[in-house]
């Protein structure tokens, strides 16, 4: 899933200040899971914000909330739509996917973040969320025992470890587990240490975000006339 | 009461702060009039946003009382109350509220003395702090605030301890 984080209050209240009445907007879907962006987050930063806004002598800035089930898709936008008149302002609990949805979906309505969208991961622990997937467009996961060295070793090297990986552990953050370590354990474990044997080709980087926003095209789905927009 | 007295809310729970308030008025234990009793079923059912919600109504200081670590009914309870209280407070700081307002404590339902002290102690604290710039005593938030908070509740009347 995505993971975030919220933004402070006082950099949402300072994007918000100048409006009149502002709806903030949580998602149901990856930021209610990460604990960042859903239904009770979102009473909570709206609780936070005017408490915020009055401290600073703007407390005639209405702000209200409300939670619709996923953010990245016009289904379940449109059940937003008939709520947004009122208001000069939204404020996306959303990930970034889901803030630039609203802001396409509402021409007239300006639309702020109120998360930082970090990664895709998972959850590892009680409230403790980690990277695994830098979503390289080209999924080399068969050759590293199910273990991404991209995303989880420091150096994105693909012949590890480098020298610095010490009783398991990073060199360039000594808590995190060296993805090199897990890589060469997993293998162990499954006997198939000896593919690491060869060396892993350079990654194809040109499937990466570098060249622009991606696209993925399945025909079979796309209507006839209404689809795939260029 | 004048509209500059302080209001402390005091979010009980019902198997010991609660009763241990109980037991304050019976022993005609003094303290401080400035609080306001809500009882809750465990203070495991405090959320964030019931802590700020509080403060936006105009609480000057709020107090979450719980069972004794290892005494809640629904086993940790409490222990979750405090992670949220921390948060909660968190979150004050940010918005420029003195954390100092709100606070976690744990007590069993004997300790009638010990009820009056931490209610004493809060309302040192905020006569210390002075009242919060976002302080109203406006009986009918009073009570709309609560119920807020007890509507999801609705703890069965007549219920004992
Ligand atoms: S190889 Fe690429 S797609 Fe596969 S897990 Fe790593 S970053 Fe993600
Ligand atoms: S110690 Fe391990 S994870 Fe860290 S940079 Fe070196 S190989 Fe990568």
């Amino acid at each position: 899933m995505i993971v975030a984080d919220r933004k402070k209050v006082p950099e949402i209240r300072d994007m918000i200040k100048d409006h009149s009445r502002v709806l903030l907007v949580g998602c149901g879907t990856c930021v209610t899971v990460c604990l960042a962006g859903g239904e009770r987050e979102t009473g909570i930063l709206g609780s936070a914000l005017r408490m915020a806004l009055r401290l600073i002598g703007r407390g005639n800035v209405v702000v209200d909330e409300c939670t619709i089930e996923r953010q990245c898709e016009n289904a379940f936008i449109d059940l937003l739509a008939p709520r947004v008149k009122p208001y000069d302002a939204i404020c996306s609990l959303g990930c970034g996917a889901g803030v630039q949805a609203l802001a396409d979906r509402f021409p007239n309505t300006t639309v702020y973040p109120g998360v930082n969208t970090q990664f895709i991961g998972i959850l590892e622990a009680p409230g403790v969320w980690t990277e695994k997937c830098a979503a390289c467009g080209n999924c080399r996961l068969g050759e590293f025992v199910g273990i991404c060295p991209i995303t989880r070793c420091a150096k994105r090297l693909l012949n590890g470890p480098c020298a610095g990986s010490r009783d398991g552990k990073c060199e360039i953050v000594a808590e995190r587990d060296c993805a090199w370590q897990l890589i060469y354990d997993r293998a162990c474990a499954l006997g198939v240490l000896e593919q690491f044997a060869r060396i892993a080709e350079p990654h194809d980087w040109s499937t990466a975000s570098d060249g622009g926003p991606r696209k993925v095209i399945r025909e079979d789905q796309c209507i006839a006339g209404l689809g795939p927009k260029a | 009461m004048a509209d500059r007295e302080p209001i402390i809310l005091a979010l009980c729970c019902h198997y010991c702060a609660y009763a241990a308030a109980d037991l304050a008025g019976s022993m005609r234990i003094q303290y401080p009039e400035s609080v306001r009793v809500l009882r809750l079923p465990c203070t495991g059912r405090v959320e964030i946003n019931h802590l700020l919600l509080a403060f936006e109504y105009g609480a000057d200081g709020v107090i979450v009382a719980g069972c004794l670590e290892g005494g809640c009914h629904f086993l940790e309870g409490n222990v979750r109350a405090r992670r949220r209280v921390e948060r909660a407070k968190k979150i004050l700081a940010e918005i420029g509220l003195e954390p100092e307002r709100l606070e976690m404590y744990n007590l069993s339902s004997g300790e009638g003395g010990r009820f009056a002290q931490i209610v004493t102690e809060m309302a040192e604290r905020i006569s210390r702090l002075g009242l919060s710039p976002l302080h109203s005593n406006r009986l009918h938030q009073e009570r709309e605030l609560g119920g807020r908070i007890i509507q999801e509740e609705a703890i069965p009347q007549g219920e004992t301890k």
